[in-house]
C-alpha cells in the first residue's frame, strides 16, 4: 500500500514546527502503524535524515506509550484501540494521513510527536493511591467486595494514562482520567477511607496544571481505548460535591511527646 | 504562583453553579411556556393578560424574578469563563480537524448560548424593556399590553423568522445542557442515565416546539 | 576470587527466613534518612521495593527509561500470580507452591530462595488488596482463584487478562504517594548507562537524560538493579520496544557474575511473524490451551495448498490432522508445560508441516469446543483474546482456527544474587527478572508477577538493611569524585565512539540479525555446531557494528536512534555470554534444549551428575572470555526427578 503522511515535526521543546509530508511505499496492510512509520524511518536513515520521534513502548496496547493524533483522532479511526494495536489495512490505498503529537498546555512537545505527560504522574502523586505500607496487612478476605463493585472498579482502573481524553477533549480536559482514579479507589472500601480527602486534592492539582474543564462532550469515552465510562466523571462530581459540603475541616494536630 | 492556582473556586464547583443555574432556567423556562401558550386560547388575550397581570404584580414572582436574573448572569458568566479557560488549555492547537465522535452539538454550546443570549436581548427589548420604560412601546399599544405587543409583532413575517431561529438554538442548547447538567451535578447512573437523555430532548422538544408553536400559529391561522 | 556462596541461614528450610529476619541487623530511623539507595527499573519489582524503602524513610531515587513509571512492562502481564493463600481449600500451602516451583524450574533453582518466595506469596496478596488492587471476585465478595499452567490447585489471583497492569497500578501507586512524601525522587527518561564502584563497593550510577542528552551522576550508599529481563536479544519478543539489558550488563562488567545466561523461555502461544517489517511479538494467554486443541496437516499436499491459499484450514478432513500434542503426550495434551509445546511445535515445522505464509506457524483450532459449549461459552471465556487476534491477523477465530508459533518471552538468567539478593558486588542488589533467583531453567505460569513483588516489598527491605547497617558512618557520596569522573568519561567516550562511526548501517539492521543468529542457533533447540557457528557470527556481526553503524541525529537531544545503538551493542555481547553458556551447559533442562541431551522419544535430558549447578559467568575484559564459576545446588528437601507428561 501507499500513503502520503503529513508528519508533526518540530525538534525541540522551544522549535516552531510544522507537518512535513512524506511517502510511505510498498507497505503491508498486515503491518502495524508503528511499523509503518519504523519503515519510514529507516528510509530516513538511509538518507541521513533525522527520523521521527515518536512515544511507543509494549506495542501490544497495555502500557499506554503511544500517543499519537491520527487524521483528527487519537490513537486513530478504530474504537476501543491504542496507536500500537492499529493496522494500516485500517487505512485506505493511497489516503493522505495526518499524524500530530497531542495537543494540550499542560502536555508540552518534547520533540516530533512525543509530549510531556507527567502532568498525569503529579495528579496522581496528589493522592491516587490508598496509604498503606508494605506491612501490618489484614488477610485480603478480611473485607468481602461486593463482585459488582470490584468489576466496576475494574473497569475504571483499566486506565492506561495515555492522554487519549485530553487529546479528544475539545477542552483539552482531565476530567476522564481523574475521574477513572477517583472512581476505581472511591468503589472499593480501602480506598474509601480516604475518598473524600483524595477527590478534593486531586481536582485541585488537575486544576492547577492548566487542564480545561468538562463541556460533556464526551469524546474522551469514544475516544478512551479502554473505553472507560463518563459515568467515572459523574462519580467524581458526587464524590467531590459530597466531600465539599459534608466533609469536616482538616485540621493538623500537634503534639509533644 | 500560577493565577490558575489561586481560583477560589475549582473547576467542578463552577461547573456545578453553572449546571445549577441552567437548570433553574430551565423550570423557568416551562413557565414561561405555559403562560405563552396561553396567546393561543382564542378569548381575545384574556387568560393571557390576567397571567401576564399576575407575573408582573405578584411580590413573589417579583422576588423570583430577581433570582432569574441572577441565575441568567451566573449561568453566563460561569459559561463564559469556563470556555475561555478551555481555549487557553490547549494554546497550540490541531491542523487536522477534529473527528471524534461527540455527544451532539455539545461542542458547540457556547455559540449556541451566544445565540441564544443575542435572541434574549433582542426578546428584552421587544418587551421587557418596554414594560420597566427603557423602551417607548409602538404607537397604539400600552406598556403592560403584551397580548396586543405580541399579535403586532409576530405579524411581521420576518421577524417571526427571527423568533423561530432563536428557539431553534435554544432547543439545540437544551438538548444537551439538560442531561449535561445531570453528568455535572454527578447524577449519571447505569440504570436511569438513558432517562434521563431521552427527558432531556424531550424537554427540549417541547419547549423549543412549544415557543415555536406561537409565531406559526400566527403565520398560519391569524 | 568470586564467592558463589549464597548465605542462607543456617537453619531447617522452612526456618530460614523468620530466622534470617528475626537476625537481620536493621537501621535506625534517623539514620535511614542519611542514606541513599538508587533503584534502577520501575516494574512490579523496582516500583514496589522504591516504595517500600521510601516508606521507611530511606532516601530513594527512582529511574526508569519510560516517560513514567507506571509503564514499565510489567504492566503487559496478563494470566496471574500465584499465592499459597489455599482460599479454594483445595489442598494448597507454603509447600506445595515451593516443590511446584522447583520442578517447574526442572531443578536448577535454589531451594533456600524458592520457598521464602511461596512463604511470602500469601502477604503480597493482602497488600495488594490494601491498595486496591480489583482483583476478580466471588459473589459473595471474597477474592476469587483459577488454575493456571497446569497445577493441581487453584491459586492464582487475577484481574481479568490485565493482571500485571493491575498489580503495576499498585506499586506506582504506592510509588507516587512516596514521591509526594518526599521519599523518593524519580528520574523518568534516564538510561542507566554505567555503575560506579568506590572501593569494592556499588556506589552511584552514571545516567543519560534521555529529553537533553546529559550525562548525570547520581550517588548513593547502595544501588539496586531491577531493570527487567533480556529477551530483547532476539529482537523479536513478547517484550516491550524499550526493554533491555543495559543497566544488568554494565554491572556485569564491573564485576557482577551473570548466571545462567542462556535460560530463556519461549511462549508456546504468541501470533506468528508476519513479515521482515514485524517489530514485535503479541502473546496470547497460555488459557486459550485451556480449551483450544493444537495440530498441523499430516499430509504435505495439504500443507502446500494452505500456504497457497488454495484450501482453508476448515476444509481438512480430521482424519489428515495431526493432533501432535494429544498423540505424543495422551496424559497432558494441549496442557504441557511452556517449554514442551514449543519445542513440538518447532519440531512440526521444521519437519515442513508448519502452515501460514512463512511455514511457521501451526493452528490452534476452537471448533471443537464451539460446538461442544457454543460459541457464547467460548466468547465468554476469551472474548477479549479473539478481538484482539481478528485485530492483529484480520482473521475471525470463531470461523477458522487461530495460527500460533512460539515466542521469547521471558529470561530466568540474569545477575547472579545470594539470599540476599545482593549480586557479587557489594551495595549492587538485583531483584524481579533482572536477577537469576527463583525461576530455574523454566519458570511456570503467573510466578513471574509473585517474585518481582516478593524482591521488591518483602525482601530487599529486609535485606538491605544488614548492609546499609554497616554505612551509617558513611557520609553522601560525592559525585566528584574521580571514580565518578572515569565513568563519566568512559560513558561520553562510548557514546561518542556510537556517534562518530558514522556507518552505513542501522541500528535496527544489526538488531534484527542478532535476533535472527539467537533464535536460530541459541532458540528453542540448541546443539554443538550451531552454538559454536552463532559464536562465530555474533564475532563478526560485534565488528561489523563497531565499524559500520549509521546514528542520524545529536548527543544533546531526544535521539532514539543514540538509544538503541547503546542497547544493541550490549545485545551483541550478551549474545556472545549465552552462546558460550549454552555451548557449555551440555544438558537438556527446562528452556534450554540441547539436541545431544535427549531421550530416545525426544524429551529433555538432564544431567544431573554434572550440571545440578548454576552457571555464574565473570567478565574477565573486553576480547577476553569470560570465565565460568559454579554455585552447586544442594536439593536437600525435593528430589530431583526426570519430568514426565506422557
Amino acid at each position: 500500500m501507499i500513503f502520503t503522511l503529513k508528519i508533526w515535526r518540530q525538534k525541540n521543546a522551544s522549535d516552531k514546527g510544522g507537518l512535513v509530508t512524506y511517502k510511505a511505499e510498498d507497505i503491508s496492510p498486515d503491518s502495524s502503524f508503528f511499523e509503518m512509520l519504523d519503515q519510514l524511518n529507516q528510509q530516513l536513515i538511509a538518507k541521513g535524515e533525522d527520523p521521527v520521534a515518536f512515544d511507543h513502548d509494549c506495542r501490544e496496547g497495555i502500557c499506554g506509550t503511544c500517543s499519537l493524533y491520527i487524521n483528527g483522532r487519537p490513537h486513530g479511526p478504530l474504537k476501543g484501540t491504542t496507536t500500537c494495536q492499529l493496522h494500516m489495512r485500517s487505512f485506505r490505498n493511497g489516503e493522505t494521513i495526518y499524524v500530530e503529537p497531542w495537543r494540550c498546555g499542560a502536555f508540552p512537545v518534547i520533540k516530533d510527536l512525543i509530549v510531556d505527560r507527567s502532568a498525569f504522574d503529579t495528579i496522581i502523586q496528589a493522592g491516587g493511591y490508598v496509604s498503606v505500607n508494605s506491612g501490618g496487612i489484614p488477610d485480603a478476605n478480611t473485607i468481602p467486595v461486593p463482585k459488582l463493585d470490584a468489576d466496576t472498579a475494574f473497569d475504571a482502573a483499566a486506565c492506561i494514562g495515555c492522554g487519549a481524553c485530553v487529546a479528544s477533549c475539545p477542552n483539552a480536559s482531565a476530567m476522564l482520567f481523574v475521574g477513572a482514579k477517583v472512581s476505581h479507589l472511591a468503589l472499593l472500601p480501602q480506598g474509601r477511607v480516604e475518598a473524600e480527602h483524595r477527590v478534593q486534592k486531586m481536582v485541585a492539582t488537575m486544576d492547577s496544571l492548566g487542564f480545561g474543564n468538562c463541556s460533556n462532550t464526551y469524546a474522551c469515552e469514544a475516544e478512551c481505548p479502554k473505553e472507560i465510562a463518563v459515568t467515572n466523571i459523574a462519580r467524581m462530581n458526587r464524590e467531590f460535591l459530597a466531600a465539599k459540603i459534608f466533609a469536616e475541616k482538616e485540621k493538623q494536630i500537634s503534639f509533644t511527646l | 504562583m500560577d493565577r490558575s492556582e489561586r481560583r477560589t473556586l475549582s473547576s467542578i464547583t463552577g461547573k456545578v453553579i453553572m449546571a445549577l443555574a441552567g437548570l433553574f432556567l430551565v423550570v423557568f423556562l416551562l413557565v414561561h411556556l405555559g403562560i405563552n401558550l396561553l396567546l393561543l386560547a382564542d378569548d381575545g388575550g384574556r387568560a393571557f393578560t390576567g397571567a401576564a397581570t399576575f407575573m408582573a404584580t405578584n411580590p413573589v414572582i417579583r422576588i423570583a424574578e430577581v433570582v432569574l436574573f441572577g441565575g441568567f448572569l451566573i449561568h453566563m458568566m460561569f459559561g463564559v469563563g469556563v470556555s475561555i479557560r478551555n481555549r487557553r488549555s490547549r494554546p497550540v492547537r490541531y491542523q487536522h480537524k477534529s473527528k471524534s465522535e461527540t455527544s451532539p452539538l455539545s461542542k458547540y454550546m457556547l455559540h449556541s448560548g451566544i445565540i441564544v443570549f443575542i435572541f434574549l436581548v433582542l426578546h428584552f427589548i421587544d418587551f421587557y424593556f418596554i414594560k420597566v420604560g427603557l423602551v417607548a412601546p409602538p404607537a397604539g399599544i400600552e406598556r403592560h399590553d403584551f397580548y396586543h405587543r405580541s399579535l403586532l409583532l409576530f405579524a411581521d413575517k420576518g421577524y417571526s423568522a427571527v423568533y423561530l431561529v432563536g428557539f431553534l438554538f435554544l432547543g439545540f442548547h437544551l438538548n444537551h445542557a439538560v442531561q449535561a447538567a445531570f453528568q455535572t451535578i454527578g447524577m449519571n447512573h447505569s440504570k436511569y442515565i438513558d432517562g434521563i437523555k431521552v427527558f432531556s430532548m424531550l424537554y427540549a422538544i417541547i419547549v423549543a416546539g412549544g415557543f415555536m408553536t406561537i409565531p406559526l400559529w400566527f403565520i398560519l391561522f391569524r | 576470587m568470586i564467592n558463589l556462596n549464597a548465605g542462607a541461614p543456617k537453619a531447617p528450610l522452612a526456618e530460614q527466613w523468620s530466622s534470617y529476619k528475626a537476625n537481620c541487623r536493621l537501621v535506625n530511623p534517623n539514620n535511614k534518612r542519611k542514606l541513599d539507595i538508587i533503584v534502577v527499573g520501575t516494574g512490579l519489582a523496582g516500583a514496589s521495593a522504591a516504595a517500600t524503602l521510601g516508606q521507611l524513610g530511606y532516601n530513594v531515587k527512582s529511574f526508569c527509561y519510560q516517560d513514567t513509571p507506571r509503564r514499565a512492562h510489567s504492566i503487559a502481564a496478563q494470566g496471574g500470580i500465584n499465592a499459597a493463600k489455599n482460599y479454594q481449600n483445595d489442598g494448597d500451602n507454603v509447600f506445595r507452591l515451593f516443590y511446584d516451583t522447583i520442578k517447574g524450574g526442572d531443578y536448577r533453582a535454589r531451594e533456600s530462595n524458592v520457598y521464602r518466595l511461596a512463604s511470602i506469596s500469601p502477604e503480597i496478596i493482602d497488600l495488594c488488596v490494601a491498595q486496591g488492587v480489583p482483583f476478580a471476585r466471588e459473589y459473595g465478595g471474597l477474592l476469587a482463584n483459577r488454575s493456571f499452567g497446569g497445577t493441581q490447585v487453584s491459586r492464582t489471583f487475577y484481574a481479568r487478562g490485565q493482571t500485571g497492569q493491575q498489580l503495576l497500578i499498585g506499586a506506582y501507586s504506592a510509588l507516587s504517594r512516596q514521591i509526594a512524601a518526599g521519599s523518593v525522587k524519580l528520574y523518568n527518561r534516564r538510561d542507566v548507562l554505567d555503575i560506579v564502584i568506590i572501593d569494592g563497593k556499588a556506589r552511584g550510577v552514571i545516567a543519560r537524560n534521555l529529553v537533553t542528552g546529559e550525562i548525570e551522576r547520581h550517588s548513593a550508599h547502595a544501588v539496586v538493579l531491577a531493570s527487567g529481563g533480556y529477551g530483547n536479544v532476539f529482537y523479536l519478543s513478547t517484550n516491550a520496544m524499550g526493554s533491555n539489558v543495559t543497566p544488568a550488563w554494565s554491572a556485569y562488567k564491573k564485576g557482577a557474575v551473570f548466571a545462567n545466561p542462556c535460560f530463556t523461555q519461549i511462549h508456546p502461544t504468541c501470533i506468528p511473524v508476519h513479515g521482515e517489517f514485524q517489530s514485535k511479538l503479541t502473546l496470547m494467554s497460555e488459557s486459550l490451551r485451556n480449551d483450544g486443541r493444537i495440530w498441523v496437516p499430516k499430509e504435505k499436499e495439504d500443507v502446500e495448498l494452505l500456504r497457497q491459499k488454495k484450501i482453508t484450514p476448515e476444509q481438512i478432513h480430521e482424519s489428515k490432522r495431526d493432533y501432535y500434542l494429544e498423540r505424543r503426550y495422551p496424559a497432558f495434551g494441549n496442557l504441557v508445560p511452556r517449554d514442551v509445546a514449543s519445542r513440538a511445535a518447532k519440531e512440526r515445522c521444521d519437519e515442513g508441516y508448519g502452515v501460514g505464509s512463512s511455514g511457521r506457524a501451526v493452528f490452534l483450532d476452537f471448533s471443537d469446543s464451539i460446538n461442544r459449549l457454543g460459541a457464547e461459552a467460548i466468547s465468554a471465556r476469551y472474548g477479549n483474546l479473539f478481538q484482539m487476534y481478528e485485530r492483529i491477523v484480520d482473521d475471525n477465530p470463531y470461523q477458522t482456527p487461530m495460527m500460533i508459533y512460539p515466542a521469547v518471552h521471558y529470561t530466568m538468567g540474569g545477575l547472579w544474587v545470594d539470599y540476599e539478593l545482593m549480586t557479587t558486588v557489594p551495595g549492587l542488589y538485583s531483584i524481579g527478572e533482572c536477577n537469576f533467583s527463583d525461576h530455574g531453567a523454566n519458570r511456570l505460569g503467573a510466578s513471574a508477577l509473585m517474585q518481582g513483588l516478593a524482591d521488591g516489598y518483602f525482601v530487599l527491605p529486609y535485606t538491605i538493611s544488614a548492609y546499609l547497617s554497616n554505612e551509617i558512618h558513611t557520609p553522601p557520596i560525592q559525585t566528584t569524585l574521580p571514580e565518578f569522573h572515569t565513568a563519566v568519561h568512559g560513558v561520553a567516550d562510548r557514546l561518542n565512539q556510537l556517534k562518530e562511526t558514522k556507518g552505513k548501517t542501522s541500528v535496527d539492521h544489526f538488531h534484527k540479525s542478532l535476533g535472527k543468529i539467537m533464535w536460530e542457533y541459541c532458540g528453542m533447540s540448541r546443539n554443538e555446531a550451531g552454538l559454536q557457528k552463532a559464536l562465530g557470527l555474533i564475532g563478526d556481526l560485534k565488528t561489523e557494528f563497531t565499524s559500520d553503524v549509521s546514528i542520524p541525529g545529536g548527543m544533546k537531544e531526544y535521539n532514539p536512534e543514540l538509544e538503541k545503538a547503546w542497547r544493541v551493542q550490549d545485545f551483541i555481547e550478551l549474545g556472545d555470554l549465552m552462546v558460550r553458556d549454552a555451548l557449555e551447559r551440555k544438558e537438556s533442562c527446562g528452556g534450554h534444549f540441547r539436541e545431544e541431551s535427549q531421550t530416545p522419544d525426544g524429551e529433555a535430558l538432564r544431567n544431573d551428575e554434572e550440571f545440578a549447578h548454576v552457571a555464574a559467568w565473570e567478565f574477565k575484559g573486553n576480547g577476553a572470555a569470560p570465565e565460568r564459576h559454579r554455585e552447586e545446588l544442594r536439593f536437600d528437601t525435593v528430589k530431583p526427578s526426570q519430568r514426565s507428561y506422557k
